[in-house]
């Protein structure tokens, strides 16, 4: 018989599916209330006896995605050898990133509202005389290097970014709408627009490209010499996520960590912290050419579809020279619409590609931009909306 | 051929997919069993050529069903997965009534919007009644289709029924077998998977692996069949680009049976690899040294 949320099921069957739905959500797998009403339909169509039987059936209903088989299959060996023990032995079971204790949203401008009212009136002074910043000293700004600046400087900077958004639409998809100024036939509303004049055509009702943005994929360097530029960079994907649906971001040094979703937390402070807690090697060593072929392999067909654009954060200092690296980014390349390399080593105005590695990553890049300051990240929101150009290699000296 | 009723439990399911020469894993079966038992969708993720498309196939012959197949694709809408209406058949009709003096609005519009000029796309072909039961609705790589048709699909999957504006709406009689498949090259949404009954279909073990290529090439010698499927198995532990699927095995064990090959030897083998690896950067990694280590382990008698 059927259950639903009107007979409540009773039973052992039913608190151990109960039990376990909370130990599968406690590990990170989400299940709703109506998953379990569903689990507990189907327990009653298969043989209970049969431990095959009922792991397979759980698992259909219970896990949506491929990387919690694995969670699913230890918190079942777990759960279903002894009820009693394994409240204490799930600790031992390893936990997703995404639902390890995201850090309190403790940023600065809370703790410093919270902790010192008299300090309000004395911010309120100080902008006032942020206004007053003279045109020139914006100009400075703009043109002043991210690792020499001062905290308050930075803090500037992180809010002019937090107003920066990309253009809305620049791939034509194969979608159409109507348009009154399409270059289509839509035979449809043409038809019925037609029938109010007994059958002629009188209105020819036209469609158009639907345009949609791109997606974009970021991959970011987080060594030693380059986590000043990556966190500024970051505070700038944060901003354009809230816009834009299909932006992912991934962090590589020793290796490749996906913090897509950690940066999705409305709060910069909040997504840039729970970004570092996720990834163990920040600041260490880089190995570029493992981190692309990683990047390569597991996540290029997943989220380098319909026309992605890559930006690729990185000095190209290899820490082995590496013969793969070439390989892996024309691998790269060859995977999406337009790859576009930001290396703070741009700042140098005589720089010349002498280093092993980005002599080999260069012939691949479709461009070559710097990423040091404020005015070359409206350069590459600029070079984001243009359309794309055929040719290769253009590299912009420092600005 | 007459409709088969529903399988009435794991076993049967079992023995229904293995008459057709379809072996699965228990796993596959049981959520088979269920999506067919519960009327959920199935959704079937996993590698290219691992039998996500075939098991639709298998289950309409073997139920008698008809097989109503949706390829998808980016920029796939309505009025090609739904229905369109047959315009130019629409307006020789409004001719032809003009010339026949008829001037009545109302009775051209119920005329002109009727149901012989629907063209009714495989969605809607779902919905309909069947003599043998309700067809098998295969709606094949989701994944290549955008969030719009996702969207879409999901309000069809919930309802099981579509709204005409001009003729109404239409409800299947009873739901439709539906199995989704998905190359995984982009997520899909949750909404989605959670109305569906999931199941990732991963590579067979070897002993499967030889099971189904002896069921589907007969003529294969015992001796052939080991070292391929040895071979094959070796393959997908390589760092290949795209490891060769279940269809590669297949596709090979009958290319290698034609040419008369009694057992695998690098020349052979080397004619052959564009059955097994469809990347031209895989293909050359497999020559000298890594093809004559993988050979030695397939062939070695142990």
């Amino acid at each position: 018989m059927p259950i639903d949320h009107l007979n409540p099921p009773t039973g052992l069957i039913a608190d151990n599916v109960v039990g376990f739905a909370r130990a599968l959500r406690a590990a990170g797998i989400p299940v709703g209330p109506g998953a379990i009403i569903d689990a507990m339909n189907a327990l009653q169509l298969i043989e209970i006896g049969s431990r095959a039987d009922v792991y397979a059936t759980l698992e259909a209903i219970f896990v949506t995605r491929h990387e919690h088989a694995l969670i699913f299959a230890q918190a079942f060996d777990l759960f279903f050898r002894a009820a009693e023990d394994w409240k204490h032995l799930l600790d031992s079971v390893p936990l997703p990133e995404h639902a390890r204790k995201k850090p309190p949203p403790a940023s600065r401008r809370v703790q410093e509202a919270m902790s010192q009212p008299s300090m309000r009136e004395e911010a309120s002074q100080l902008r006032e005389q942020e206004l007053r910043l003279s045109v020139s000293d914006k100009e400075l700004l703009q043109k002043k290097d991210f690792a020499q600046m001062t905290a308050a400087e930075i803090a500037e900077v992180t809010r002019a970014i937090a107003e920066m958004r990309l253009p809305q639409a620049e791939l034509h998809t194969r979608r159409y709408q109507p348009d009154a100024r399409g270059l289509r036939l839509d035979m449809r509303r043409t038809l019925r627009g037609s029938l109010r004049t007994g059958g002629e055509i009188i209105d020819i009702r036209k469609l158009g490209r639907i345009d949609k943005p791109a997606p974009i994929v970021a991959l970011l360097d987080i060594s030693g010499s380059m986590s000043e530029y990556t966190r500024l960079f970051l505070h700038f994907l944060h901003a354009i996520m809230d816009a834009r649906k299909r932006v992912s971001v991934f962090l590589f040094g020793t290796r490749l960590t996906n913090v897509t979703r950690s940066l999705r937390a409305r709060d910069p402070d909040q997504a840039l912290a729970s970004c570092s807690s996720s990834v163990e090697d920040w600041a260490g060593g880089t190995r570029i050419a493992t981190s692309l072929h990683t990047f390569n392999k597991m996540w290029a067909r997943r989220v380098l579809g319909q026309g992605a654009i890559v930006l690729l954060i990185s000095d190209g200092l290899e820490r082995e020279g590496d013969a793969r690296l070439a390989f892996e980014m024309d691998r790269l390349h060859r995977s999406c619409r337009r790859l576009i390399w930001l290396n703070p080593l741009l700042r140098y105005g005589g720089f010349e590609a002498k280093a092993q590695g980005i002599k080999m990553m260069l012939p691949h890049v479709d461009e070559f931009r710097p990423v040091h300051n404020l005015s070359s990240i409206e350069g590459l929101i600029d070079a984001l909306s243009a359309p794309v150009a055929h040719h290769r290699n253009l590299v912009r000296p420092a600005a | 051929m007459s409709a088969s009723a529903l399988p009435k439990s794991v076993d049967a399911t079992l023995a229904l997919l293995t008459s057709r020469g379809y072996l699965a894993e228990r796993s596959l079966a049981t959520v088979t069993y269920l999506s067919l038992r519960m009327g959920r969708p199935l959704f079937l993720e996993g590698e290219a050529g691992v039998g996500k498309t075939e098991i639709a196939k298998v289950l309409s012959a073997a139920l008698g069903r008809k097989l109503i197949r949706l390829q998808c694709y980016e920029g796939l809408d309505v009025a090609s997965a739904v229905y369109e209406w047959n315009s130019a058949a629409q307006m020789i009709a409004i001719r032809l009534s003009e010339a026949a003096g008829e001037t009545d609005r109302e009775q051209l519009s119920s005329d002109i919007f009727a149901e012989r000029y629907l063209i009714k796309r495989p969605l809607l072909q779902a919905l309909e009644p069947d003599v043998a039961g309700p067809p098998v609705l295969l709606i094949d790589e989701l994944d290549r289709a955008d969030e719009a048709f996702e969207a879409y699909l999901l309000e069809i999957l919930s309802d099981f029924q579509v709204t005409i504006p001009e003729l109404g709406t239409v409800k299947a009689p009873a739901p439709p077998i539906v199995i989704i498949t998905s190359n995984r090259t982009r997520e899909i949404h949750d909404a989605l998977k959670r109305r569906c009954l999931y199941h990732w279909v991963d590579y067979p073990s070897a002993e499967r692996e030889l099971a189904i290529v002896k069921t589907r090439v007969p003529e294969i010698s015992a001796k052939l069949s080991q070292q391929v499927v040895r071979f094959v198995q070796a393959l997908r532990d390589q760092d290949f680009y795209k490891s060769p699927g279940v269809a590669e095995t297949i596709d090979w064990a009958t290319a290698l049976t034609e040419l008369d090959a009694r057992s695998l030897t690098p020349q052979v083998v080397g004619d052959t690899l564009g059955a097994l690896l469809k990347y031209q950067d895989d293909i050359t990694r497999m020559q000298g040294d890594t093809l004559q280590k993988v050979l030695k382990e397939a062939t070695s008698d142990n």
